[in-house]
């Protein structure tokens, strides 16, 4: 690997780095405006045209805010909470496949940052990571409803990591391998030998599964027990302020375009898009193509976060626990039994 | 025993069935309803660039009228000040000097006329205490401001401009 290699690959981590702030940055305007657009209002529209510069200022806001550290918390860890929650947001980028490789000259540069063999054991690690930021910061803000907010977002993540696992493990039983290049690879195109090559269409249950445990993950409605106004005043972030508190709405969004970025890669084909080796066009532009397809894949599924947000009223406590341990789990199970007779029915068959 | 009304209502709770308890069809029948408010045109009225229409009797700002000649109609009798509720109008009369009869209609003007528009409650008993027919709630909303003094409005506000300018 020469220093131009090394180069590249730093100029694609602070690309998608950017990419991330930016999306996440927006997301707070798509919320905002997709929120009005659902309750028949209009939504932020006074600060450039359309109000596109509102999260401009919405971030300029937030940095020229009063900082508050209060006196009874611990210092270091209420800087290190919202600290550790946006770095864990942000390193789940390094393993998501951007796009195919891109030829320059001679060179060929792979839009993904790291394709190491275990991509989604990765992402598994980096999320539940995730929930320390939350959980420190609630603990150490010393306040009963940062920590009632800190406490229901660790067993509320940890409940639904095991069903997000579990339906991890059935697809994983058709690709047969953690690399999440290769299973975007193994979808290439949209059809072929007679059935849909995204793996939605082989396991809907799984993707379904999957799609109500990232909804969990990234506290979005309606499972945003964690930060629910109504009971814990802001739960987990209520003492912070400023750009620390900033930081905490922020690695929400980034969450949730990370997980949309593996929703797409794992069940809807990532960069791939229909008729993608039947248009004709060279390589180059397939991949730019493909890029793009991958975008709208996760803003489609950004905006299904928030539609979604909008439509279904907050989870009481008992019915999230009931759903992640009585339903899930046993689905999840159910899916990889499933899964395996079929697939094995299917070789013995010979299709 | 029987109740007091007799119109006891008997409820029917039957257990949910599969569907009901998956909750899918019901979110995705909750989907759909949203869906169809994201298309439908925002029953917003951008207010300082929009308007809503007032009602035939809706009281606004206060305005001081002039008579056809453009001589100001009000006397300074303090009827008006004296009906106030909320204590929100005061007044200094003053003699009206000669060379000034093109400006008051009357010998006595007011000098000095200010409403508090904090303590207004737009109820409009000042228009029908008036028995010069000199002031009325016909202006509009009363604009907002950052300084409480800045709402004690003078008579270089409440007056009507000079008819012939």
């Amino acid at each position: 690997m020469g220093t131009a290699d090394i180069l590249i690959r730093f100029a694609l981590i602070v690309i998608i780095f950017l990419i991330s702030l930016v999306v996440a940055m927006y997301s707070t305007y798509a919320e905002r405006k997709i929120a009005a657009f659902f309750q028949d209002r209009v939504g932020p529209n006074r600060a450039g045209p359309f109000g596109l510069l509102q999260p401009l200022a919405d971030g300029a806001k937030m940095f020229l805010k009063e900082e508050i550290i209060p006196a009874n918390a611990s210092t270091f860890l209420f800087i290190a909470g919202p600290s550790l929650a946006i770095l864990t947001a942000c390193i789940g980028s390094a393993v998501i496949p951007w796009g195919q490789k891109l030829t320059i000259g001679t060179r060929v540069i792979d839009l993904q940052v790291t394709d190491i063999n275990v991509g989604i054991l990765y992402i598994f690690g980096v999320v539940s990571l995730g929930v320390y930021g939350v959980m420190i910061g609630g603990w150490a803000s010393n306040n009963k409803y940062s920590l009632l907010g800190a406490i229901r977002a660790a067993s509320q993540n940890i409940s639904y990591e095991i069903s997000m696992g579990l339906s991890i493990i059935a697809l994983l039983m058709m690709t047969g391998t953690l690399s999440l290049r290769e299973i975007a690879e193994q979808q290439h195109g949209f059809w072929s030998h007679g059935w849909f090559t995204w793996n939605f269409f082989r396991q809907p249950l799984g993707f379904l599964i999957f799609i109500v445990c990232a909804f969990a993950e990234t506290n979005r409605t309606p499972f945003d027990l964690p930060e629910c106004e109504t009971e814990l005043i802001g739960g987990y972030h209520t003492e912070y302020s400023s750009m620390k508190l900033g930081f905490y709405l922020f690695s929400e969004y980034i969450n949730m375009f990370i997980s949309s970025a593996v929703m797409a890669t794992l069940y809807f084909g990532g960069y791939n898009f229909p008729f993608m080796h039947h248009l004709g066009l060279s390589d180059n532009w397939v991949t730019i193509l493909g890029v793009i397809a991958l975008f709208t894949k996760i803003f489609l599924f950004i905006f299904f976060f928030m539609w979604v947000r909008w439509t279904i009223p907050r989870f009481r406590y008992d019915q999230l626990m009931d759903l992640g341990w009585k339903v899930l789990i046993p689905l999840a199970i159910a899916n990889i039994v499933l899964t395996g007779v079929v697939s094995t029915g299917l070789k013995y068959f010979g299709f | 025993m029987e109740s007091l009304s007799n119109k006891r209502k008997v409820i029917e709770s039957k257990p949910l069935n599969f569907w009901e308890r998956a909750y899918l069809p019901a979110i995705i029948q909750g989907l759909s309803i949203t869906m169809k408010h994201f298309f439908r045109k925002p029953v917003t009225i951008s207010y300082p660039e929009q308007k809503r229409e007032f009602s035939e009797n809706f009281r606004g700002m206060h305005s001081l009228k002039r008579d056809e000649n453009g001589k100001e109609r009000c006397t300074a009798c303090g009827l008006c000040a004296l009906s106030c509720p909320a204590e929100a109008i005061t007044m200094i009369a003053a003699e009206r000097q000669k060379g000034e009869e093109n400006l008051y209609r009357e010998e006595k003007y007011a000098a000095v006329y200010e409403i508090n528009m904090l303590r207004c409650i737009f109820c409009g008993l000042c228009e029908e205490a008036c028995p010069k027919e000199a002031i009325y709630l016909d202006g509009d909303i009363v604009p907002a401001d950052y300084l409480r003094k800045d709402f004690i409005y003078g008579k270089d506000k409440l007056v009507e401009p000079p008819l012939n300018q």
